[in-house]
């Protein structure tokens, strides 16, 4: 690998790693820059979407692609590459080692394992439903449902592989779930228990990304993100509607 | 004792959206700060009669303001603390008597259940666009300050 192959392929590395994982865009084309300026390439482009990532370096024969087929959320890997580029600024690693160690972070699975995500949702869910509704009758109900509908979302997702279709069956699993607790008297107010329980499955990074990447100028990844939480939020809604049209 | 429990509940909240959307351990109690600060303040405009659309706005000013702060002390990117923070802030509810509304064909109702998150998530991202203005003003203004005074 030459000297500009190299530095293209580290720089698309940390920008894959990081839109695959949730950052946003204009982070993502400030680190690749970054990496590129501390690397000896003044003259660097990047153009970054939600589905691909490229960069060529000007007035050389260096130019390449890389495609991003799935998106997940993993906000601490972005910390890493944050962190990896930070270290090859200050002159800490060199940069075969920062492409050697985004290339082993790129292939750890997730840091965090299932059992902590659904105290997590337990957590979210629960508190969240007193928040709103005011009331802690339902609270119970409420962090068992919503930790069985996240567990439901997790592992179809996980096998499915279909984020849209995984939240819809979830809905569905939280709405009868919501129904059954409060037909044997365990819980008394349905809207309650399911809005509570909903609240782990809410599309926060896409939309909360959506917003800050269409404010940066980012026309094209910006609004597809909103696509991508509108069609989660409907999704969700989906299911709900058709529980509380059968019951 | 409801403020403070409503307090620790955005906290804990805050805790568990990070724990789901996997954040650096170093950040969970920084962005549960950021969370319980911000929902105090919401609680405050509420206090005042100020609305939810208002205090959306006021909280998600907090969020963007606080987070880039909280990023620039850890060293870590702005969205590790402003996505788990504004979990309280999502309409959750309002989203859910729409389609509730919607499903059940009360649409006069569901209309109105439509604006009001139309209103709150509008507020919500005008909030971080004045935020970000507030971030360049804090950071032209400390760059100011330092060239006034390179001893400190």
């Amino acid at each position: 690998m030459t000297a500009d192959e190299l530095i293209i392929a580290t720089c698309l590395k940390a920008g894959k790693i990081m839109v695959e994982n949730g950052s946003e865009i204009s982070r993502v084309d400030d680190t690749m820059m970054r990496i590129a300026q501390n690397a000896g390439v003044i003259s660097a482009n990047t153009y970054v979407t939600i589905t691909g990532v490229m960069m060529s370096i000007q007035g050389r024969n260096a130019t390449q692609i890389m495609a991003i087929n799935k998106r997940t959320i993993d906000l601490e890997k972005v910390a890493q590459v944050n962190q990896l580029s930070r270290e090859f600024a200050a002159s800490a690693i060199d940069l075969p080692t920062l492409h050697q160690r985004l290339n082993t972070l790129d292939a750890a699975s997730r840091s965090f394992p299932l059992w902590l995500q659904l105290v997590g949702a337990a957590l979210v869910s629960g508190p969240l439903m007193i928040m709103f509704r005011q009331e802690i009758v339902n609270t119970w109900p409420t962090v068992v449902i919503g930790t069985l509908g996240y567990l439901v979302f997790y592992l179809l997702n996980r096998y499915l592989k279909i984020k849209f279709l995984s939240e819809l069956v979830a809905a569905l699993i939280i709405g009868f779930g919501a129904e059954w607790a409060v037909q044997i008297g365990w819980g008394t107010n349905v809207n309650d228990i399911i809005i509570g329980s909903l609240m782990p499955l809410v599309p926060g990074v896409p939309l909360t990304n959506a917003v800050r990447d269409t404010l940066a100028g980012n026309f094209v990844s910006g609004p597809a993100r909103g696509v991508e939480a509108l069609i989660s939020a409907a999704a969700l809604g989906f299911g709900i509607a058709v529980v509380i049209t059968l019951s | 004792m409801n403020i403070i429990g409503q307090l620790i509940l955005a906290y804990v909240a805050v805790l568990g959206f990070g724990l789901i959307i996997n954040i650096p351990h170093q950040a969970l109690n920084l962005a549960g700060w950021i969370g319980t600060l911000t929902w105090g303040s919401y609680l405050i405009v509420q206090a005042f009669d100020g609305g939810v659309v208002f205090g959306s706005l006021i909280g998600s000013v907090g969020i963007g303001v606080l987070s880039s702060m909280a990023a620039r002390y850890k060293k870590m990117p702005a969205i590790i603390f402003n996505i788990p923070s504004l979990v309280s802030f999502v309409p959750g509810s309002q989203a859910y008597q729409m389609v509730r509304n919607f499903a059940l064909g009360n649409y006069r109702q569901a209309v109105g259940f439509t604006l009001q998150l139309v209103m709150i998530t509008g507020a919500i991202a005008l909030g971080f666009l004045l935020a970000e203005l507030l971030n360049r003003l804090i950071a032209f203004c400390t760059l100011r300050w330092r060239l006034a005074h390179p001893d400190r």
